[in-house]
């Protein structure tokens, strides 16, 4: 991928990163719930 | 019965431990006068290029992440309530206590001139350093670690009114313990953003602060249970019945916290990548190395405390511990020494001579000398008769 400004840079690594975080805060729950689920 | 026929006595201070310690001890005392009568440069291949090696990487950065162990296990007892982990609030305090004096120690052989290390508290203050606030932090940390160790030492020496003055103390010092490893752990790794030229783009950050202090928390957790499962197989005369009861819970509790935090952290660390835009640097080499101690030391350990906290398998999760000590010391020395001057060439790269590696393992054993020699005295693995059920 090229980037021609500053703009375009931090359009696509902002995005990227969004897309990242939101499968994070989905993952962590579940993965708290794989953890737990076993417990008395 | 000639003298020398009869049998060894029972308790010999010849036994392997005591030998192979003497051996390192007094290795290690020859290295130490090399050191402070010869200069720096006659014990390690340190030079103005590469100012930092071993003893910086190894000594410092992973001793202060796997004494973690002390904020997290007292902050887990005594802010967050969870009693069941009290037993194994003296061994981990002891362990972060020794951990930041063996810190310190090693410290002395980097910068030389013991007696300037009060310098930059009390008399030339670099308030602009991040050096400051790491000196700072890991000075006033080690006194209120010392503060905490007091009582276990106080008990053994039936002083019993000092000992009910500190123990008063216990909140507030668990609260400025947490506060301090919050601003260290994370400065520690904030050292190394000032060199963004030096250190390959893969580790290197603007979230490295964050990266250090969110693995201190996994380091620390991990080095509880791997610390509880060497004094469970080593000690196990020294525990009580509450220690050994409760060790299986400890290390259940933790493995799980841990297992959490660690997939955290994979998860910052991708967040990382994204934000720098470093993912064409993957299909590189040191790509590969990145993954290794990323997948390799971080999600795989993960996902073995994961299994092994769900099957209740106490055996996954020891294994787990000891791979994520060994990952967070890869993951220091990469930080430090590996992937720092990456772009160098092999000739003017850093390795360390066999005398720096040698006065390393010498700090190291004179911890377990020193660790071995308080909990077979103090009540750290038991409790002590006297205070039994006052908590």
């Amino acid at each position: 991928m090229e980037f021609f400004t500053l703009h375009d840079f931090m359009t696509y690594t902002k995005g990227i990163t969004y897309l990242v975080m939101g499968a994070i805060l989905i993952f962590m729950p579940l993965y708290w719930l794989y953890l737990t689920d076993r417990d008395d | 019965m000639a003298a020398q026929d009869k049998p060894m006595a029972k308790n010999s201070i010849f036994t392997p431990f005591n030998v192979i310690t003497g051996i390192i001890l007094s290795a290690g005392l020859v290295l130490t006068v090399l050191r402070f009568t010869q200069g720096i440069g006659a014990v390690t291949n340190l030079d103005n290029t590469n100012p930092w090696g071993l003893w910086i990487g190894f000594d410092l950065l992973c001793g202060v992440a796997l004494a973690a162990g002390g904020y997290v296990t007292s902050s887990a007892c005594y802010v967050f309530g969870l009693k069941r982990f009290h037993s194994a609030v003296r061994p981990a305090i002891l362990t972060a206590f020794l951990g930041y004096a063996l810190v310190v120690f090693a410290l002395h052989f980097d910068v030389g001139r013991p007696w300037k290390l009060p310098y930059p508290i009390f008399v030339s203050q670099g308030t602009s350093s991040l050096l400051f606030e790491v000196g700072l932090c890991v000075f006033l940390y080690l006194t209120v670690l010392f503060v905490e160790t007091t009582p276990a030492a106080f008990e053994w020496l039936g002083f019993k009114r000092l000992r009910s003055w500190v123990v008063r103390l216990t909140l507030v010092l668990t609260i400025f313990g947490v506060v301090l490893s919050t601003l260290h752990q994370s400065s520690l790794g904030a050292l190394f953003m000032i060199a963004p030229s030096k250190l390959h783009p893969l580790w290197y950050s603007g979230y490295l602060h964050v990266y250090f202090f969110i693995s201190s928390m996994f380091a620390g957790m991990s080095m509880v249970i791997f610390e509880g499962s060497m004094a469970h197989r080593w000690l196990h005369h020294k525990m009580d019945a509450t220690h050994l009861a409760e060790s299986d819970g400890v290390a259940l509790g933790f493995g799980k916290a841990a297992s959490f935090v660690m997939m955290g952290y994979v998860g910052i660390k991708i967040i990382g990548l994204a934000v720098d835009n470093n993912w064409h640097y993957l299909t590189t080499g040191w790509g590969a190395w990145f993954l290794v101690e990323l997948i390799g030391f971080v999600l795989f350990p993960a996902i073995l405390y994961s299994v092994g906290a769900r099957e209740k398998n106490l055996t996954l999760i020891r294994i787990a511990s000891l791979w994520t000590v060994l990952g967070i010391v890869l993951n220091r020395l990469n930080i430090s020494v590996i992937a720092f001057n990456w772009h160098l060439p092999s000739a003017e790269r850093y390795v360390p001579s066999f005398m720096e590696v040698g006065t390393t393992l010498f700090i190291v054993t004179l911890g377990i000398v020193v660790y071995k020699f308080i909990v077979t005295r103090m009540p750290i693995l038991h409790e002590h008769p006297d205070y039994k059920e006052v908590h």
